[in-house]
């Protein structure tokens, strides 16, 4: 769809490359596997630069707001295209299990040929990039073989390579099927990206992308805090003086809207749009869509934060008294309560890697927390004062935080827990929030200022905003909507949709999160996600140390059998000396045998031992080298 | 050894040999005492043979010194030494003819001494060992088989299906020849037609067709198709939802409605094209005596005898009934046939004689009352009255088409009505670009008018201009718009620029600035306001943001804002300087540290062997003596990092779910990781990959009798459970598996007795039914 011309200024439209014509419902090529959501209206977006004769003189700057977000299959002449494209690259052909290979013996004997006598003029299964590949193995082996391994084990090992090898390639030849692109916003001729106003970016952007700029002018009932659904469709408002609403934001159709007659903190969505869960003054209530009072949890009393884990299906709650809460909400059962002994909690993220809880606390210091640790599992000093806001992006790399000393820092989460840039600001930012593509918004009084990162996978740079916008009312919560180009603002006069270019992930997971998603759907994906929900305590640091082997207990379980048995069954037998005849098996003659055989272990230990160092040493003298050979008179040097 | 017995005349030798050895004093067994005289005997004879044993050259005359000289015989007797056979050799030594025999006594006398039998255990053992090593051999050709299906990734029981699909469809198309007459027939009309016989894909026809349309067309032609489909469904779904409405008078009035068409459409078609007409009228007539038939508009049915009852009271009632006798009437009417020409002259001719108040007067008699009639009377008076001046026809069909009008009007809002109601149930559905542009221009009209509204509105303020009213203001826009103002403005803003001009809406801004912070800048209209925010803007995010574009900005500018920060800097250092929360965080750390550190135990007891009292000191050397020091620890994870403190502590929940002990194959905790690496489900495999990584190791296909595997299969084809595509196509070549060689066991009947003799092997049969069942169902679950 192309928004029509304007009448006078002469604009036309321009840039239809990727020019889409709306869909009908009688046009197939859909795979059934994600019905088409919307009719048209949707997926489009629009390229539309402004003459550089309009009377507005600032305008002229590319806006590209794509629209989700589906998976779409390309017919086979266009991935044909795209793929013989790219043949500089390195190419891989999947390994063929032995039935594939038997036809391509067929189709020796008969090149080309089909039953039908048409030939394909691309023979074998298309060709995918080893970069492509490279980006879903799992990574090397970690073990080097030293001796020869037993035939069964190499079969093993061989097989699960072969596995990994053929699931990658599969998943890279799928990865076709993400067409959508994230959308940008651009300056021209070094124009500040942050000077260009939301009025700009609507103007430019179409009519359906437009209208997710909106103002919700609620001035009644305080500052607002919200939540938007894990499919980024629908949308959750609280006000602090009690007003609760939730809404499919795009459409606008309101579900439920209640006033609940009590001081509200935060309102979050549980795993569906059904349910939400309300911070209320005193207890913890959870709402259906209708605004029917469920549950009341008295157990999680006096709740400032709340945060859904989606699948573990736990609400963690953060209460004025200190107590860190866990309540599995498939089985309304309270996993863990824990004492943080810091006070008054009322800063709580949570990591989307691995859903540990961040909690940030007055002395400064931010620390994670998992359900079965009764311990910080680790406490990070990130500011002088008060930790007021944090945050952590999707890959959870990366922590945002920022606190009363009006900094803003950012840290390295693998491990190190080091800052990576910091920034003082003139106020400090009260909230923060990280979108799907890396994008970091902060609410700074009653302006929203958004980073940007240099390349995929980086931190937000904080000496440059990439967008800035001041909504009517002090901010009270922020967070970016998934799969959309929004940021949504809680504020003290109601509530304020912010169009952010390339802040939502273009391409969704029709199983996983659709937007899209039909009641049916919904209620599949319900009762699959409750089949796959993980134990909470196997939350922790690493998610992949499932994958590991145990070693402690390993070893424990060795040490007792050894124990029980007496003996180690495993262990190399000790040498014993032969019994010799004529007076040769004397005491002293067979230890003198057993210290020679010992020491004749020890030696070649030793040897070895010098073999590596040499090798070693060489490597560096080599790696060196690159100097000027060293002379004799090198010695006499100071 | 008995086997070795050599025969002919060495036999004989070695008889001598014997015998020479039994002249010695033999040690003779109780059993041979017995035989002495048969052994004598038997000496006798075996002197005899040897005399006889060359018949030409007798015996030389012997000239041995000897105690007892004999003619037939010699013996040492008395000597007391051993005969040796080398003296025996001597005199032979020069005699030719003795040759052969010479041999063979030197051959005699290399070898050794026979052994004696091997005792009975001795001899089964090693026959044992033969027997295991044959067998052993020979269940050899089982291993590739049992490697090979502890290796597949899956096996489909029975093992053994037929490859009818593995075979080249071609060559089953080429070998089928027609048999039964209805085929031979089949095939003669293929010929004929020239229809493809093994090629059944796309007919010469279609063919000449794919190469006739080209691309453009095809999709042209498609989506004609796909249009014309959609078309229909449309329709379809059209009459379902409306033959859902429930309304009656909805019914009726449609019902009416397609009636007066379909006679519209008659009279069209009459004039067009006649012999459709006919059929038409056909039609009718069809219709009117199937209403004869029937008794269907009568006053015989059930609801026609409530309502005749009813009728004497109710108004509705009577016209109901009158209604439904009237389209009785309607039905039964005869038609006139119009179809041919001569026909209607006649007609013509005859309303021509017959006077027009005769056929009133019939009409009246045989129709219905007149006040009866309402709105019929088209299909009773039309055919007659078609001569009538147009005028009156026109007058006719205006009425008509009032009535039309109001019908379609009542239609038309039953429709409306009823998408109004759908409209609130579902959300709003998406909609078209021919729609859409309609919207859009909807939206610019809306757009134009809420701009007008809001100048005159401006207009106001301005001519108010008082603070008061401007309070007043927004809260009644609040009250007008929606809680959701979705804002269009978009449109309006351009509309704006274009309509008043930019000198109108500068001043505007300048009247609304001062109420900028007061109220929500709703009419965001252009540049001086946009501008104003966005220098607050830089005001707010400090000076870093005017060094990223040093040509522009000034260097005071940085210099001031510096010191701003360093300004800043110090009030935050001020006002933090009460609690010092590095300090804390230091404490804290040690504290973990201490806390984590395994802890050292003194074992040393006060006052043993050394005096007791106060003031007891224990020395230096004793402590360390009893000492116990905790083992050295690895290093803290947060050792170098002064900002950070991780626990130590191990999560033993989450422990309780890993793996603990390395399985079967393995030695290392790294290999075992390496199998369990790829994840397995379909939240991150592709479906395809997915069901590839979880189908089962082993499928049996239900109603299968699984058999162990055939030896002739292993010994005919060690590859068969491949599939082997070529399989059916070596057949077809004459090839044919060897024979299964007859085992070597059975040629020599002794190693097969001794097969079957022995107890600790296993029989054959037996032995291999093992493997094969290990092969399938328990080994299965062992190398899982």
């Amino acid at each position: 769809m192309e928004a029509a011309p304007k009448p006078g200024s002469g604009a036309h439209v321009k840039g239809q490359g990727k020019k889409q014509k709306p869909r009908r419902y009688w046009e197939g090529g859909n795979d059934e596997a994600h019905p088409l959501p919307d009719k048209g209206s949707k997926r489009k977006w629009e390229e539309r630069p402004q003459p550089k004769d309009a009377q507005v003189p600032k305008k002229p700057k590319q806006i590209r707001e794509p629209r989700p977000k589906q998976k779409q299959e390309l017919s086979s002449k266009q991935t044909q295209k795209v793929l013989r494209s790219k043949q500089t690259q390195k190419v891989l052909r999947p390994k063929q299990n032995l039935k594939d290979c038997n036809s391509d013996q067929k189709q020796e004997l008969k090149p080309n040929q089909t039953l039908s006598g048409a030939q394909d003029p691309f023979p074998g299964p298309a060709p995918v990039s080893e970069n492509a590949v490279n980006k879903f193995r799992r990574g090397g082996s970690k073990f080097v073989t030293k001796q020869p391994l037993k035939l069964v084990t190499k079969d093993k090992l061989k097989v699960a390579a072969s596995e990994e090898e053929e699931t990658s390639v599969r998943a890279a030849r799928a990865e076709l099927l993400l067409s959508e692109e994230p959308g940008f916003l651009e300056g021209e001729d070094g124009e500040d990206t942050a000077t260009i106003h939301q009025s700009d970016i609507v103007e430019a952007v179409d009519i359906a992308s437009a209208a997710k700029h909106f103002d919700l002018n609620l001035h009644q009932f305080g500052p607002y805090r919200l939540n938007y659904s894990r499919t980024g469709r629908h949308l959750a408002l609280g006000g602090r003086r009690g007003h609760v609403a939730t809404f499919d934001w795009i459409t606008k159709k309101l579900m439920c809207e209640i006033n609940v007659m009590e001081a509200v903190r935060d309102i979050r969505f549980l795993h569906t749009e059904t349910l939400f869960a309300v911070a209320q003054k005193r207890w913890l209530h959870i709402y259906d869509n209708q605004g029917i009072e469920l549950h009341c949890v008295r157990r999680c009393d006096r709740v400032t934060r709340l945060e859904f884990l989606p699948f573990h299906f736990l609400l963690a709650t953060a209460s004025e008294t200190g107590f860190l809460t866990y309540l599995d909400v498939s089985v309304g059962k309270i996993v863990a309560s824990l004492m943080a002994r810091a006070g008054r909690l009322d800063v709580m993220t949570q990591n989307p890697h691995n859903a540990v809880i961040h909690l940030g606390h007055s002395n400064g210091t931010v620390s994670l927390w998992c359900p079965a640790m009764k311990e910080p599992v680790v406490k990070i000093l990130c500011h002088r004062g008060g930790v007021r806001a944090v945050a952590v992006d999707s890959s959870g790399t990366y922590m945002a935080t920022s606190g009363l000393d009006h900094q803003v820092k950012i840290f390295d989460l693998r491990g190190k827990y080091q800052p990576l840039t910091a920034r003082a600001l003139p106020q400090g930012a009260g909230h923060l929030a990280f979108s799907q593509r890396g994008l970091l918004a902060g609410g700074m009084g009653d302006v929203v200022t958004i980073w940007r990162g240099q390349g995929q996978g980086g931190f937000p740079s904080l000496d440059q905003p990439y967008l800035t916008h001041r909504p009517h009312g002090h901010i009270h919560s922020l967070q970016f909507c998934p799969f959309e180009d929004v940021l949504g603002a809680g504020h003290s006069r109601g509530f304020t949709s912010i169009l952010v270019p390339g802040a939502g992930e273009p391409n969704f997971d029709g199983l996983e999160s659709n937007p899209y998603r039909s009641r049916k759907q919904r209620q599949e994906w319900e009762v699959k996600a409750l089949m796959e929900k993980i134990p909470a305590e196997l939350i922790g640091l690493d998610p992949r140390n499932l994958g590991e082997i145990d070693v402690i207990s390993l070893e424990q379980k060795k040490k007792e059998r050894v124990e029980r048995l007496g003996f180690d069954p495993e262990a190399k037998a000790p040498f014993q000396p032969k019994q010799k005849k004529k007076g040769r098996s004397s005491t002293a003659n067979l230890v003198k045998r057993k210290i020679k055989v010992k020491d004749q272990e020890h030696r070649e230990q030793v040897r070895q031992s010098l073999q590596q160092q040499q090798q070693q040493q060489k490597k560096l003298q080599t790696s060196q080298s690159t100097g000027p050979p060293p002379s004799a008179l090198d010695r006499f040097k100071r | 050894d008995i086997s070795l017995l050599p025969s002919g005349s060495l036999l004989a030798l070695s008889h001598l040999g014997k015998a020479v050895d039994s002249l010695k004093d033999f040690p003779q067994s109780a059993s041979e005492d017995e035989e002495a005289i048969d052994g004598e005997r038997n000496h006798q004879k075996l002197l005899e043979k040897i005399g006889y044993l060359d018949g030409k050259n007798r015996l030389a005359e012997r000239s041995e010194a000897s105690l007892q000289v004999s003619e037939f015989s010699v013996s040492n007797e008395g000597t007391g030494e051993q005969l040796d056979l080398a003296e025996l050799l001597g005199p032979i030594k020069s005699s030719s003819s003795m040759g052969t025999v010479k041999k063979q006594l030197k051959k005699v006398k290399n070898k050794k001494t026979v052994d004696l039998p091997l005792s009975k255990e001795e001899r089964e053992r090693i026959s044992r060992e033969a027997a295991y090593n044959k067998i052993s051999q020979d269940m050899t050709k089982w291993d590739p088989v049992v490697l090979k299906n502890r290796r597949a990734a899956q096996l489909v029981f029975p093992l053994e299906q037929d490859g009818v699909l593995e075979n080249c469809i071609g060559e089953v198309l080429g070998s089928w020849k027609a048999r039964t007459p209805l085929e031979k027939e089949i095939f003669n009309l293929l010929h004929q037609n020239k229809q493809p016989l093994t090629d059944p894909l796309l007919t010469p026809v279609e063919k000449e067709s794919l190469k006739a349309m080209s691309l453009e067309e095809a999709k042209q032609r498609r989506a004609e198709l796909q249009k014309a489909r959609a078309l229909q469904s449309y329709y379809e779904a059209r009459a379902r939802r409306e033959k859902k409405i429930k309304s009656k008078k909805f019914h009726k009035v449609l019902k009416k409605r397609n009636d007066k068409k379909i006679l519209k459409n008659f009279e069209e078609l009459r004039k067009v094209d006649p012999t459709s007409a006919l059929e038409e009228l056909a039609k009718m007539e069809r219709a009117r005596i199937q209403e004869r038939m029937s008794l269907k508009h009568q006053n015989k049915g059930k609801w026609a005898k409530s309502k005749v009852i009813m009728a004497k009271y109710d108004l509705e009632a009577r016209k109901a009934m009158q209604e439904q006798l009237l389209k009785n009437k309607e039905l039964t009417q005869k038609l006139k046939v119009p179809s041919d020409s001569e026909h209607d002259e006649d007609a013509e001719e005859e309303n021509g004689l017959i006077p027009d108040i005769v056929n009133e007067v019939q009409i009246s008699t045989d129709g219905p009352n007149p006040w009866m009639q309402r709105n019929h009377g088209i299909t009773t008076k039309t055919p007659p009255i078609q001569k009538e001046p147009l005028s009156s026809e026109e007058s006719e069909l205006e009425e008509d088409e009032k009535a039309n009008e109001e019908e379609e009007a009542l239609l038309q809002e039953l429709i409306e009505r009823r998408s109004l109601r759908k409209g609130s149930e579902v959300d709003q559905a998406p909609r078209r670009t021919e729609e859409t542009e309609e919207v859009l221009a909807e939206l610019r009209t809306l757009s134009e008018q809420i701009n007008k509204k809001a100048k005159k509105r401006q207009d106001g303020e301005q001519s108010v201009n008082s603070s008061s009213a401007v309070s007043k203001e927004p809260s009644i826009q609040r009250e007008e718009q929606p809680s959701l103002d979705e804002r269009p403005e978009r449109v309006q803003t351009m509309e704006a620029l274009d309509t008043l001009g930019l000198d109108e809406a500068v001043q505007e801004q300048k009247v609304l600035e001062p109420e900028q912070e007061h109220r929500p800048s709703k009419q965001k209209s252009p540049l001086k306001k946009k501008k104003e925010p966005m220098a607050a803007l830089h005001t707010i995010i400090s000076g870093k943001t005017h060094q990223a574009n040093p040509l522009s900005a000034p260097i005071v500018v940085e210099e001031e804002d510096c010191d701003e920060d360093a300004t800043q800097r110090q009030i935050i250092k001020e006002a933090f300087a009460g609690d010092d929360v590095i300090a804390d965080f230091q404490k804290d750390k040690l504290e973990a540290e201490k806390a984590s550190k395994p802890k050292e135990i003194d074992l040393s007891l006060p006052g043993w062997g050394q005096w007791g009292g106060p003031g007891l000191v224990i020395s230096a050397r004793k402590r360390r003596r009893f000492l116990v020091k905790a083992p050295k620890g690895s290093a803290r994870k947060d050792q170098c990092l002064p900002n950070v403190v991780i626990s130590e502590k191990r999560n033993i929940q989450a422990a309780a779910h890993q793996v603990n002990v390395l399985p079967f194959p393995f030695t290392h905790q790294g290999q075992f990781e390496e199998t369990i690496k790829v994840p397995v489900g379909a939240t991150w495999n592709t479906q395809r990959a997915f069901q590839k990584l979880t189908a089962p190791r082993i499928v049996t296909r239900p109603g299968y009798i699984i058999e162990p595997i055939k030896e002739k299969d292993v010994e005919s084809s060690p590859s068969h459970w491949a599939h082997q595509p070529y399989r059916g196509k070596a057949r077809l070549h004459g090839y044919s598996p060897p024979p299964p060689k007859e085992r070597s066991i059975k040629e020599s009947p002794i190693t097969h007795q001794l097969i079957t003799h022995t107890p600790p092997l296993l029989p054959p049969q037996k032995k291999k039914k093992n493997l094969a069942t290990m092969s399938t169902g328990d080994e299965a679950s062992f190398w899982k």
